[in-house]
This record gives C-alpha cells, structure tokens and sequence, in this order.
C-alpha cells in the first residue's frame, strides 16, 4: 500500500516535473512574447476595466480606480439628453447614406474598368484612383473647404450655370451630402481593388463557352461578371451594415462647427465634447460603451447573417 | 476572345473610355487644383483666375511656409514618430506571432484567445485618455506609438505568412542549435519580407496621417506632428489665427498689391498641403503594389 502511495506520488512529481521542463524547453517563446502581452494588458486590458469609470463617479483629481458605483446613472441620464435621439439618428443616417451611395460606387468602377481592352488606361487609371485613400482627413477636409468655399471654385461654376450660389459649410442640409460625396470620391477606387481581384479570378473559359453560346458583352456582364462578384459584394454589404454605428470621428470633427451640429454631430464627436473637452468623463464613457455595445450586437448580428447567406465570414 | 465587334460594343467602348478618362479626372483634379493654387500668381488667386492650370508663377508661398511655419519641426516630428511606430509594430509583431505558429507551445491557445479579445472588446476613447494621463505619457512619443502597435490584425496577418514558412526548416535550424531568436530573426523574418514591408508601409501612412492620437494627447505645440499643425492653417479656426498671423508678416515683403493678401493666404494653405501630401504622393508609385496587397491579403484572411 505503500509502496503503490510512494509511486503514485514520483509518477505525479514526474508529471509535473516533465511539464516544468517542457515550458522551459520553450521559454525563449515566453520570453518573445512577453513584451506584446504586457502592451496589450496595459493599453486594451485596463481600459476594458475602464469602462467601469462609466458606472462610477469619477473625479480626475481621484486615482484611475477610485469613484464610488452609481450604477446606471450616466445611461439613465444619456437616454434622457434632449440630444440623444439626433446623436444616434445622424450616426446611423451618415453611414446608411454612405452604403446606399457608396457601396455600389466600386462595384460599378470596377465593372467599367473590366470591360477596357486598353491596358495603359486601365492601369492609369486604376493607379490614381486609389490614390485619395491615402490622403490624410486633414488635407481632404482641407481641399473640401477650398474647393466648396463661398467664393471657391463649385460656386463660381453654379454662378456660371445660372444657380443660386450655396454656403456648403454653413447650411446643415450640405453636411451630409459633402461628407458622404467626399468619402465617394476617397474610397472608391481602394474598394475597387477587391472586386477587381474578384473579377481577375473568373475562369475565362466560362466567356469563352458564351461567345460560342452567341452571348454578347452585355450578356457575359449580366450572367457570368456580375455573379461572379456576388458573394464578395454581398460579404461586403452585410458587413458595412453592421457597422452602421461606427462613424469615423476625424472627419466629422474636421467639418462640422456648431451651426450645423443639428445634422453633423455625431456619437464619437459628442463623446469628445462632453469627456475630453468638458471633463464629464464618466458620461461620455458609458456614451461610448453604449455606443461599441450596440456596435458589437450590430456586426456579430451581420457575421452571423452573412455565415447563413453565403458560408463566408469575418471569424 | 476574339470576336467580330458589334455597333454596339464598340459605342460602349467609345463610352467607358471617355467615362474613365473623365473620372481619372475627376481623382485628380482636386491635387491639380491645390498644386495649381499653390504656385500661382497671388493676383490671380484673389480673383479667382485659377481653374486648372497655374496662373503665372512664384513659389514664396512655399517659402512661407518653410521659413515661418512650424511646419519644418511638424515634419520632423512626424518621421519621429512613424519611425519608432514602424519599428515597434515589426518588431513587437513579429515577436508576438512567431510563438503563435508553433504548435506544440504550451499557451498558444490561451496567448491567441488572450490577443484576439482585444478585436471585440475595447475600452473605448475616455478610458484609454485617462490611463495614458495616469501613466503621465502625455506630451510623449509614447502616447501615440504605443496604444496602437501592436494589433490583432497584424498578428493574424503576419502569423498567416510566418506558418506558409515550412515548419521542417525552423526543426532543421533547431537541431543545428539555432536558438527560437536566431529563427525567427534570421530566417523565417527575412522570408516573410514582403508581409512586413507591407505592414511597415501602412503603418507609415496610417502615423502620417494620425490626427486623432496627437489631438488627444499632444498639446504641447513642439511636439505638435504634420497632420495638427496642417489643420491649424487649412482650417479656419480661432484658435489658430496665431500660426497664420507669423506667415501673414512674412507676406508684407513679397506682396505688392494689399488686395493680394487673401491671394497669398490661399496660396499658403494650399502650399502647406502639397508640401505634407508632397512625400506620400512621391513614393505612392514604388509602394503601391504593396498597398494592393494590403487589401488583398485583408480580404482572404478576412
């Protein structure tokens, strides 16, 4: 009896001993990837606990920690900001103008550049098109200002025409046809690369058996181009869809002033305002954790969308 | 796939040609326009002369804007931080991939499940600002370089290329008594170029264009990068007519005519803009296959 305890206990030491000595035998991995979990618990791990500064009444002079648990004050107090509803609507509507304009802007760019035979062009053109994509927010918001100015260049072409010239930047109703136009103009050609590559995988003998059918070019477009693009435009429209509550706050803060934040101000933008300009920081904390929780519902609602329709998926 | 063309086939063509051209236009003329601005004649630029192409010529504008602007110090400072930003994402990366793609490494699972959390969930802004003043990085490098070098995105692309490296030459080199360093900085990296030279390009882009990061937690004007300093002239604000005014003063000697003045500020404004879009726009046709094949590599792994 024993003697059967005594082995039972070395074939345990021995287990535990050989595990020891198996993650030694890989600490120089450890060692590796240290550095990137340390940075990752500093900068994403403690924030996630910051989130709690959303549910606490948290003072700046207080530590990082501190603030006694209000619960759902701040939420309770959001649902009841008269700018509540205008917050998520604009969000929500910018993104929805912005697929419903931008999502079939490549698509088409992409088709149209398909069809040229002449390869100099198609390559010119294809180069400067995403070009605008890295151009930094600044400098495009910039160039929107110059080019849509009271005097700039847009209105003294609607004087030429005989049209009422127009104070882009000053008249609400402008806001979101300039920012969605801009974004167009921006990401079209970028967007377009991916359906590009889409189209470059279509197998030729499919246009090769459709010229023999007698299909013309319109007919290979409308049978064999078009649902040969389908399932990557589809993965792509499910997926902006789920991100209809993520607005880019650069952008929207470079263009809008107060006059028009009646159609211009956004979640992220408010959430700036009210925190990092107006110190209310426990609120505009569980503005924005409201915000990335609809945010997550909305994209894991898509994937899972997405996953059903077409058996592709982000994860 | 050659056919006899019909009427119709060929007006198409006729058509998405000329469609094509007007829309490489269309990309194109807004940088045409703010060069075109840049270089002109103040007196036509007052008077609204300049439509495409230049209207006379003189580069004080630029000069302006090296002489008085601060943007000589913003440049400076933006290279700074794309370098040490380009080199930390790399190499943190890199390092945190590698231990991914062994198989039998103990943690692997529980290292990737740890990494790929912070996809989802995030702090969100507010949280991050208060911990990076806690931590006094304010006014530092390091708050703009560090929040964001390391990404799950990254790992997954660079843990995707660093697998496609045969797993018998990393056993190979380790039986020949190269330590996991040695592999993974002096073989499987070099292997994996074309994968970190493209993430090194998107991470200069992304540091040249950062606005957001240096709005938050640089307010020190010296440590000001491109992209701050650039709105405070382009974009008309209070708060910035300080910056304009040093440019303005300048302009007293190479102005002649008073009315010129909002000539030479537009000029300016769009003299500042060429000069920071000036370096993207210069090595955009060498790094632009690598910036096809950011997409391209996103959407597969997608």
């Amino acid at each position: 009896m024993i003697s059967l305890a005594k082995r039972n206990e070395i074939t345990k030491r021995e287990a535990i001993s050989k595990k020891i000595r198996r993650c030694l035998k890989y600490k120089h991995l450890y060692l590796m990837i240290i550095p990137g979990v340390i940075i990752t618990f500093i900068f994403n791990y403690i924030p996630m606990y910051g989130i709690t500064i959303g549910f606490r009444n948290f003072q700046p002079n207080l530590g990082y920690f501190e603030g006694e648990w209000v619960g759902l004050k701040y939420l309770k107090q959001f649902f009841n900001d008269p700018y509540c509803f205008r917050l998520i609507r604009n969000t929500m509507l910018l993104n929805l103008y912005s697929i419903i304009f931008g999502f079939p802007a490549p698509i088409i760019f992409a088709l149209l550049l398909n069809e040229v035979n002449f390869s100099p062009l198609k390559r010119f053109t294809q180069s400067i098109s995403y070009l605008p994509h890295f151009i930094s927010t600044v400098v495009i918001v910039g160039i929107l200002m110059k080019l849509f100015a009271s005097d700039g260049i847009i209105n003294q072409l609607l004087d030429s025409l005989g049209i009422k010239q127009q104070n882009f930047f000053g008249n609400p109703n402008w806001f979101r046809p300039l920012y969605v136009g801009s974004k167009i103009w921006q990401d079209t050609g970028y967007n377009a690369i991916i359906y590009l590559a889409a189209l470059s995988g279509i197998e030729p003998h499919l246009y090769e058996s459709a010229i023999i059918d007698g299909a013309n070019r319109f007919k290979q477009a409308i049978y064999i181009t078009i649902p040969g693009i389908m399932p990557t435009a589809v993965v792509l429209l499910i997926l902006s869809i789920g991100r209809l509550l993520n607005v880019g706050f650069e952008k929207v803060y470079l263009m809008y002033s107060p006059a028009i934040y009646e159609k211009a101000d956004v979640i992220s933008t408010y959430v700036y305002r009210r925190g990092i300009q107006g110190f209310d920081y426990s609120y505009a904390t569980v503005i924005d954790f409201f915000n990335s929780v609809v945010a997550l519902v909305l994209i894991t609602i898509a994937n899972t969308v997405c996953r059903k329709v077409t058996e592709e998926s982000l994860w | 796939m050659k056919y006899k063309k019909s009427f119709g086939s060929l007006l198409f063509d006729w058509c998405n040609t000329i469609l094509l051209i007007f829309l490489t236009f269309i990309f194109i003329y807004p940088f045409l326009y703010v060069l075109s601005v840049s270089i002109s004649d103040f007196h036509a630029v007052t008077l609204g002369q300049v439509k495409f192409l230049p209207v006379g010529l003189q580069f004080d504008a630029y000069k302006a804007v090296f002489k008085t602007s601060p943007i000589p110090m913003a440049y400076y400072n933006t290279i700074k931080y794309a370098v040490v930003a380009t080199v930390l994402t790399l190499l943190l990366t890199s390092m945190t991939a590698y231990p991914l793609t062994i198989i039998d490494f103990p943690g692997r699972k529980f290292f990737t499940i740890y990494f790929t959390i912070t996809m989802f969930v995030k702090g969100g802004i507010i949280p991050l600002f208060l911990l990076i003043k806690s931590l006094r990085l304010l006014n530092t490098i390091w708050a703009i370089v560090l929040p964001s070098c390391l990404t799950m995105w990254n790992i997954i692309l660079v843990r995707t290329n660093f697998k496609n490296v045969s797993s018998s030459l990393r056993e190979a080199a380790y039986i020949d008594g190269a330590s996991d360093w040695r592999i993974l900085f002096g073989i499987i990296m070099p292997l994996s170029k074309a994968i970190l030279v493209t993430i090194a390009l998107f991470t200069v882009v992304s540091q040249w264009n950062n606005f957001f990061a240096p709005l938050l937690y640089l307010s020190d004007p010296q440590k000001a990068p491109l992209q701050l300093v650039l709105r405070k002239i382009i974009i008309p604000d209070s708060a910035a007519e300080g910056t304009m005014q040093g440019m303005m003063n300048q302009a007293k000697g190479s102005v002649k005519d008073q009315a010129d003045i909002i000539g030479y500020r537009e000029a300016i404004k769009m003299a500042a803009i060429m000069i920071s879009i000036g370096p993207i726009i210069l090595v955009y046709p060498f790094a632009q296959k690598f910036f096809v094949k950011g997409v391209l590599i996103g959407s597969v792994k997608g």
